[in-house]
């Protein structure tokens, strides 16, 4: 055990510092890739295609993290080991580079552990029912096994090296699994934009790191966590840089804006890779790595933290709005996604380092549950768009009832476990000063009650207006909705301010990772005020949204009308003006038409209705002008300058290997001369 | 030290008899119009190399140069040659039309590493040359502290190996394919 | 003898090489000149095994790795060429250019 990794002021005495389940821990980071060559190699001769081997390793997996989970959360624990790997001098050998690998075993990682294995167990099995018949299935689940092993290397990594490599493993995975139906042009697309994305903020990650190792001489979280604790004199401006280009390579992997846009077109991938992907694996990595680098940016980056917490802001509320215009259900859960991110990634750059975690914690089991719950729906209508879908209810009452959870959860709905991790991410912003974001944040809240009501109302409300009879999902599949559904709806009492569970530690405290200097800040009780404030705009995003969708089926009409400029981008121009004009129409009605019921209807209809137009006029601004426009815009002109370049640079090009190795040559000499000169 | 002090070792006379060859068969490798004959150049060399490994009193690494090189690799070149026809007379256009700009790069690059090792070692003498390493030294180098590369190395041949094998066959019609059972 | 007497010669040696490099159009001559570099390399191990003595003779160990790497570089290599010709009826390395945009 590193004696760095101790700082906490307060040190439990029961804390686990060795043992069989700590001591072997690494046993969590190899087992899934095991498992990825024993099915490469022999799972398309077993019975399920080599489903079993990776279950069998995930479960492997679950039940030692899962008494790490329970030890750390009856006494802590807290154990690192690496081996060296390699040792590189540089600056003429004054400095030494240090590079190992290993696994280290602390409130985080045992938490990440935890998420990992058991929302990946569940996936797994329900991805036995929903892969079957599939092409590729034995290849499906060896992938997927390395992606759960790259982020499980990801998230044990004692280091900044390993949690590159596991890194980059996730990207790889993620790359291979979102183009699983590679046949189709767009889906090995949506698999390059993502690899592109994330290779791009990867850039930023990579430059961290090398100045973190090249500044501390070591990439170890504890060694970076000691020297922030002390503040680092002089250190300030180089930790700074280091900071913004490792929350670079964050905004990435966690989708921040607007490096966003890779994250919705990835659900051209399996639904199970997206409940993964979005749920414990992948997307929680930049999180993540803001958490694990806290003390970074806590004590000596702190200027980077007011930029981090307005990213975290718009991606939370701008990206939330466009889930409100998506008629692909996986897409609403996409940008859900989004902006669940951006609430984590706010808590964290504002200092709620516990908040943002708790939130990482309960989003894994309520939106693993909601992608799970579409996939069931999309596995029953064969189709992702909500337009072919309707009155499910009837047909699936497990996929329902379990989404229902799911969605209130993620509403933010008391008590529901999103109702207190949202919560205690609107305290700690508030209470660090951040008074607009918080707003912007209670603003997010009834965006997403509003999007998620819809989304429940136009998949399982009304009438069907799909082909075919749907039926319910396989047990194998309702099954994991179940196991999920449970801590989706009670995990949040595992961290309620003010409340003790009698020889259960508070969350709190489990994260109160002694990698962390004591001094985030965590609610001592619940503020009511605020508490109700958010759960009134839940509830009033969740009265509105069933106003605008769910209220019977013979508003299905104009629910259509509304709809269609979405099912048809490039026509949404002609559709603003019709829908101008549709409103127009209505506010001169109204008054007219149903002169008795004035004021009863304005009321109502006013407030309700002015609401939900303005938001969904909003949305639309968003989706319509920023996203499609502004941001592509951006992205197209970058590529059409590429493209500019490469036409510049194409005769070089030549083709003719030797005078590529004249140039290679020639440019040796150079370089050398200018070392020589410029020494 | 001068020039006539390093004349007057009677080795240096040798090393300038051997260098000249070296050098003088390096060029033809790289300029004759003949392909046989570059490679039978470069037999020249290599035969130069190795006895220049002697002056060094490095007598194992000189003979395994000699067996290697001048038994196995030239061999292999010859056959690649015959395989793939090069032209083997004269004036067919061996070279391309760019030889000023590989000769300035080359010359340059020349430049450059002679004086990298004029400023680095000056006139900085081989002292205590000896009887040179004995095979016995290098065996048990090779299989005490080097074993893992040693192996590697190994592999990297097997691997080669069974590569040329696999590239250079032919490859199997579909029917051959099903004959073996693919 | 000094040490930069030998360090000329295979600097001589590899631009040479890297000259037969860039001038040959037959593959099997690039991979000759290839084999002059690598030796010039060698020259400047054993030399350098020479000046400093070391127990273990480095020099004259990663010599003889650098040589048994060389002679698979070269299996490989003709067996690449000999593939090419097969499909190009050529093994001019300047006719190689499929990867030309």
């Amino acid at each position: 055990m590193n004696p760095l990794l101790v700082l906490a002021a307060e040190e439990p005495a029961e804390l686990v510092t060795s043992g069989f389940w700590v001591e072997w821990a690494g046993l969590i980071l190899i087992s899934p890739f095991v498992a990825f060559l024993l099915i490469v190699f022999f799972g398309k001769r077993m019975r399920y295609q080599g489903a079993e081997i990776a279950i069998g390793a995930l479960a492997f997996n679950t039940v030692w993290a899962t008494a790490l989970f329970v030890l750390n959360m009856t006494r802590g624990v807290l154990y690192e080991r690496t081996f060296e790997i390699a040792r590189i001098g540089f600056l003429g050998g004054t400095r030494e580079l240090v590079f190992e690998l290993g696994w280290m075993v602390d409130g985080l990682s045992t938490m990440m552990y935890f998420l990992v294995s058991f929302v990946g167990l569940l996936v797994f099995i329900y991805a036995v029912g929903y892969m079957e018949g599939d092409v590729r299935v034995t290849w499906f689940f060896a992938a997927f096994s390395l992606f759960a092993g790259s982020m499980l290397v990801l998230v044990g990594a004692p280091n900044l090296v390993e949690l590159i490599i596991g890194w980059e493993g996730v990207g790889l995975a993620s790359y291979l699994l979102i183009g699983h139906y590679w046949e189709k042009k767009e889906n090995s697309s949506a698999g390059m934009k993502a690899f592109y994305t994330n290779k791009l903020a990867d850039v930023g990650l990579i430059l961290g790191a090398i100045i973190v190792g090249v500044t501390l001489g070591t990439f170890s979280f504890s060694e970076l966590s000691r020297v922030a604790a002390e503040g680092g004199s002089g250190l300030q401006t180089v930790a700074s840089v280091a900071a913004a280009l490792l929350f670079f390579g964050a905004m990435g992997k966690s989708a921040q804006f607007p490096l966003h846009i890779w994250l919705p077109d990835a659900m051209a991938g399996p639904t199970p890779v997206s409940a993964l992907m979005h749920a414990a694996t992948m997307v929680t990595g930049g999180v993540y790595l803001m958490a694990r680098t806290f003390p970074l940016y806590q004590n000596l980056a702190e200027g980077v933290r007011p930029a981090m917490v307005v990213i975290g802001a718009i991606t939370l509320f701008a990206v939330g709005l466009l889930a409100l215009v998506q008629d692909d259900i996986k897409k609403v859960l996409a940008y859900s996604t989004v902006s669940q991110l951006g609430y984590m990634m706010t808590a964290v750059a504002a200092g709620g380092y516990t908040a943002g975690l708790f939130h990482l914690f309960t989003h894994a089991f309520f939106k693993a549950l909601l992608f799970l719950g579409a996939g069931a729906v999309i596995h029953a209508v064969h189709s992702n768009n909500m337009s072919d879908m309707g009155g499910l209810r009837k047909y699936m009452p497990t996929t329902y009832w379990t989404f229902v959870v799911g969605s209130l959860a993620l509403a933010g709905i008391f008590p529901f476990s999103g109702f207190w991790s949202k919560d205690e991410i609107l305290a700690t912003v508030g209470y660090e000063g951040y008074t607009f974001v918080m707003w912007v944040g209670i603003g997010g809240a009834f965006v997403t009650a509003l999007y998620m009501m819809r989304a429940m109302a136009l998949t399982f409300g009304g009438t069907y207006k799909g082909d075919g009879h749907p039926h319910e999902a396989p047990k194998v599949m309702t099954w994991p909705l179940i196991g999920l559904a449970v801590p989706a709806a009670f995990a949040g009492f595992l961290n309620i301010p003010g409340i003790e569970w009698p020889g259960i530690r508070n969350f709190t405290e489990w994260l109160a990772v002694r990698v962390v200097p004591m001094g985030d800040y965590h609610p001592k009780s619940v503020d009511v005020g605020l508490a109700a404030i958010g759960l009134g705009a839940a509830l009033a995003g969740l009265a509105v949204g069933w106003w605008l969708f769910g209220r019977d089926a013979s508003t299905q009409a104009e629910r259509d009308r509304l709809e269609i400029p979405l099912l048809y981008p490039l026509f949404r121009k002609k559709y603003y003006i019709d829908d101008l004009a549709l409103g127009l129409v209505w506010l001169i009605k109204a008054p007219f038409a149903r002169a008795v019921l004035w004021i009863n209807d304005y009321v109502i209809d006013g407030i309700v209705n002015g609401a939900g137009m303005l938001t969904r006029g909003l949305a639309r601004f968003v989706y319509g002008g920023l996203d499609q426009r502004g941001v592509d815009l951006v992205v197209n002109g970058l590529a059409a300058a590429t493209d500019a370049a490469g036409s510049g640079v194409r005769r070089w090009q030549s083709g003719r290997i030797q005078g590529y190795a004249a140039s290679f040559v020639g440019g040796v000499v150079v370089l050398v001369l200018a070392v020589v000169i410029f020494r | 030290m001068t020039f006539e002090v390093w004349i007057s070792e009677p080795v240096n006379w040798v090393f300038i008899v051997v260098a000249l060859a070296v050098a003088g068969t390096a060029v033809k490798v790289v300029t004759s119009q003949n392909v046989v004959h570059a490679v039978l150049f470069l037999v020249a060399t290599l035969a130069g190399t190795a006895a220049l490994f002697l002056l060094l009193s490095a007598q194992f690494v000189a003979w395994v140069l000699i067996l290697v090189y001048i038994g196995a690799v030239i061999v292999l070149f010859l056959f690649g040659i015959m395989i793939t026809r090069a032209p083997t007379g004269r004036g067919v256009g061996l070279d391309n039309d760019r030889k000023g700009v590989a000769l300035v790069v080359s010359s340059a690059l020349f430049a450059v590493l002679t004086w990298a090792s004029l400023s680095a070692f000056g006139t900085a003498e081989l002292v205590d040359i000896g009887e040179g390493t004995p095979t016995e030294v290098l065996g048990r180098a090779l299989l005490g502290r080097f074993v893992v590369p040693f192996e590697i190395v190994g592999f990297v041949l097997l691997a080669a190996l069974i590569g040329g094998i696999t590239i250079a066959r032919r490859d199997a019609t579909p029917a051959d394919e099903e004959g073996r059972g693919g | 003898m000094i040490i930069n007497q030998f360090l000329i010669l295979a600097a001589l040696l590899f631009s040479l090489g890297v000259y037969g490099l860039l001038v040959r159009r037959n593959a099997v001559m690039v991979l000759l000149a290839v084999e002059l570099m690598l030796n010039a390399v060698n020259i400047n191990l054993v030399v350098f095994e020479a000046a400093i003595r070391s127990t273990l003779a480095v020099g004259q160990v990663f010599a003889i790795f650098v040589i048994t790497v060389a002679a698979a570089e070269v299996g490989i290599g003709l067996a690449i060429v000999i593939l090419v010709f097969r499909n190009r009826k050529s093994a001019n390395v300047d006719e190689l250019n499929l990867m030309k945009w």
